[in-house]
């Protein structure tokens, strides 16, 4: 029982302390990459049960804010090569089991 | 119209006359018919050219005569037109003959009667003349009847005709012709055309190629345990971090007294080091805005003061005043001796029930912006004197009973000695400082009064303040037998040394006395007057005339005294509490008060022994209280303080320092000796009738 409480404890804590935002790989300038953090986390919060959905207003808004020609990618287990333009790749994890690439490549 | 359409037939004729060969012959006959009707007329006759008609007056001639050639020359001139017509010429401002003179004649004119058959005007005719267009045609058809003859032998004629004939003989056409809306041509006969081509701008061609943005490739796999080791990677790294931090920390706090006393050093540092630069460029500044004040103290003098033969005026100098201390009220002033633009101005309170915190602060006339020296006190300041030799030592009595020695040239705002309760000091507040001269060691000492009953002598004995009383006051005249008996003591509340006499003072007490005293002797009064009903706000000696004394009270009155005579020599009732009283250094008949209701009272007893010859008041607001009067030592300036802690110069005009005329021839005597005879003259003119009534 004590071991089955443990362990939840342990879920718990790890669920409430990995929920932040961590930057993986990202070459983008500073202003750009907390912009664009802070919208993942927005889209991932938001459409916390479909990540097709984050992926799309992920996309439109940098499409919006930076040019166009933006991919996301939301999962939880891929692998992937991208060519993308420099400067313009952000590669982050969020929420303990989310992995988010967003790159520009026209 | 029909003439026209007739000269149109006859133009056409040559091409058309072998077209229709058969319609002529039904168009001649019926042509005939017309013509048979019609009676003949003059075109018939001309036509056969058989008979010729003469005018009746024509001339007979042989045929000789009509042989004859008679030669004529047409010319272009105009006979009738005059050879000499002669304008004046402005131009040339003469008359001058023309040589252009018209020769043009008109003999005769004929306006045209045609009109094309298509325009407006024809056929708005018709449509007035009610004609339709067939009678046209009807017309047309008349006409060439006359020229019936003709068709015969003239083929020409014929074809004309005939075409015109069958023309006419088709009614479907002429209907046609009626239904028919023609388009509008604006004008026939005026018609022309424009055409013209631009330049077309050559074509260039231009190009360029961009690099397309720099590209990278990432490649990376998500899976959930690299997700689960980023984190937990990235935690271990904050709480490291965290540690780090923790422990800079606590290391600062252990660095943190270091550094700010070193912060203080540094900064003070900053501050001497460009302190000197700082202190005269705000001089500087300070000298030019208050420019015209300046001049002001050094050449102003009023004019105006010739024609009042006695009365002078007080002339708003400079207006000194601290932010820091706008609350207090001036409590004690006192000018520097060695340098005279520099005064030290005592700040505190003398309300009962408002005490707190004081200040020491000095001011220069050289920038009367913000004080050379500030030294904040805990306690209300109530008097201070600067000592004449060592002018950068000043003696301060608090409201506490302290008094305290400080010293400008120290930094800091720590005083140099501070009494204490174990070093004897006053129970109450210290109404008076005043520096001795040197002892027998040499060591510096100065003396106080308070409330408390005492007069207290301070010596400065390396760094500790040593005390000595030099007298209790007490009600009675008799004074203390005995430390431990108290019956009942004076409060002295300020007092003066004399100029020339040593031992000799004098002390003002709050029930109005005044007791004349001398170090010598601590247990006997050697004079007491009774002198006020209410406290003796100050009492002075005269700077020049060893016997006089002046003193004031919060009773209104001001008296001047011989301190051998113990009823005074002049009284002056100013109306309002008298705060205080100075006599000017100039001239021994000359002293000034200043009174609650914010008015500085100047009197020269040599000029009027029985009232001012300034009463002037000199703030703003009427509620504010004048606190205290001090003359500039050398320049004819004084400075007045209030209740509000600003403090006023003024300077005085030349009415009020007016020295007595000297005989020339005359031996000049030493200007004291001169004062002093001045006032001495003045006293004996008082005595003299009292010891005769005595």
């Amino acid at each position: 029982m004590a071991g089955t409480g443990e362990a939840k404890k342990e879920e718990a804590d790890y669920k409430r302390l990995h929920s932040f935002p961590l930057i993986r790989h990202t070459d983008m300038p500073e202003e750009m990459r907390v912009e664009t953090m802070e919208l993942c986390v927005t889209a991932c919060e938001k459409f916390a049960t479909n990540n097709e959905s984050a992926a799309k207003m992920i996309k439109e808004s940098m499409d919006k804010k930076f040019g166009s020609s933006w991919h996301v990618v939301i999962g939880e287990g891929f692998g992937f090569e991208v060519t993308h333009e420099v400067k313009n790749l952000l590669y982050m994890f969020f929420g303990g089991s989310l992995a988010v690439c967003v790159w520009k490549c026209s | 119209m029909p003439n026209n359409v007739a000269a149109s037939m006859r133009k056409g004729s040559t091409v058309q006359k072998v077209v229709l060969p058969g319609a002529k012959s039904t168009k001649a006959a019926s042509k005939k018919k017309d013509e048979d009707e019609d009676p003949g007329d003059g075109w018939d006759e001309w036509a056969q050219g058989k008979a010729l008609i003469k005018p009746p007056d024509q001339l007979e001639l042989s045929e000789a005569e009509l042989k004859e050639e008679i030669t004529r020359i047409l010319t272009a001139n105009n006979p009738h037109a005059p050879q000499n017509i002669v304008r004046y010429s402005f131009k040339e401002r003469s008359y001058k003959p023309t040589s252009a003179v018209d020769q043009m004649a008109v003999h005769f004119v004929l306006e045209g009667s045609l009109l094309h058959e298509d325009s407006d005007e024809a056929r708005r005719l018709r449509a007035k003349e009610g004609l339709p267009e067939e009678t046209a045609a009807v017309d047309t058809g008349v006409e060439p009847d006359e020229e019936e003859p003709e068709t015969s032998d003239t083929p020409v004629e014929d074809g004309g005709e005939v075409e015109e004939a069958g023309e006419e003989d088709r009614p479907d056409s002429v209907a046609s012709k009626t239904d028919r809306k023609e388009p509008k041509v604006t004008n026939q006969f005026n018609f022309s055309e424009r055409a013209s081509q631009t330049l077309n701008n050559p074509l260039r061609e231009r190009s360029c190629q961009t690099d397309p943005p720099p590209r990278g490739t990432f490649t990376a796999t998500a899976t959930q345990w690299d997700i689960y080791d980023a984190y937990v990677e990235e935690l271990q790294k904050q709480e490291t971090n965290k540690e780090k931090q923790k422990a800079v920390a606590s290391k600062k706090d252990n660095d943190k007294g270091k550094k700010k006393t070193l912060l203080m050093e540094t900064q003070t540092d900053d501050i001497t080091k460009v302190g000197k630069a700082s202190k005269i460029f705000e001089r500087m500044v300070n000298q030019n805005t208050f420019d015209d004040i300046a001049q002001d103290f050094k050449y102003f003098e009023d004019a105006s003061d010739e024609f009042r033969d006695q009365e002078g005026t007080l002339l708003p100098l400079w207006k000194f005043q601290y932010d820091k201390a706008k609350r207090l009220s001036v409590t004690a002033l006192c000018w520097n001796k060695k340098y005279q633009d520099l005064f030290a101005v005592g700040m505190g309170s003398y309300d009962f029930s408002k005490q707190g915190r004081g200040m020491l602060v000095y001011y220069s006339l050289k920038n009367s912006a913000y004080p050379e020296f500030i030294y904040p006190t805990p306690s209300g300041v109530l008097c201070l004197d600067i000592h004449e030799q060592h002018s950068y030592l000043v003696a301060v009595g608090f409201y506490d009973g302290c008094v305290a020695v400080y010293n400008n040239k120290e930094d800091g705002s720590e005083p140099m000695y501070k009494s204490t309760a174990k070093t004897g000091k006053h129970t109450d507040p210290v109404w008076q400082v005043r520096w001795q001269s040197d002892d027998m060691d040499n060591n510096h000492n100065f003396c106080s009064v308070s409330s408390d009953g005492r007069v207290v002598s301070w010596t400065l004995v390396k760094n500790e303040l040593v005390f000595t009383d030099i007298i209790r006051l007490s009600l009675n005249g008799a004074v203390s037998e005995g430390p431990d008996q108290q019956p009942g003591i004076a409060c002295g509340t300020s007092f003066d040394f004399h100029k020339q006499i040593d031992y000799l003072f004098l002390v003002g007490t709050e029930e109005g006395k005044i007791h004349k005293c001398s170090k010598t002797y601590s247990s006997q009064f050697l004079e007491t007057y009774n002198a006020h009903s209410m406290a003796v706000d100050a009492v002075k000696w005269n700077h020049f005339h060893p016997k006089v004394f002046i003193s004031c009270s919060s009773d209104w009155t001001v008296k001047i005294w011989d301190h051998t005579i113990n009823t005074p020599m002049f009284t002056f009732d100013l109306n309002a509490a008298v705060g205080d009283v100075a006599w000017a250094p100039y001239s021994s008949t000359v002293f000034a008060a200043v009174t609650t209701d914010a008015t500085v009272h100047i009197f020269d007893l040599s000029i009027n022994k029985y009232e001012a010859i300034c009463q002037q008041p000199v703030v703003a607001k009427k509620k504010t209280k004048l606190t205290h009067i001090e003359f500039n030592p050398i320049y004819p300036i004084i400075i007045v303080g209030d209740d509000r802690g600003y403090v006023s110069s003024l300077k005085l005009s030349p009415n009020l320092r007016k020295k007595p005329k000297v005989k020339k021839g005359q031996d000049q005597p030493k200007d004291s000796e001169m004062e002093e005879a001045k006032m001495e003259k003045l006293l004996s003119l008082l005595r003299e009738p009292e010891q005769s009534t005595v």
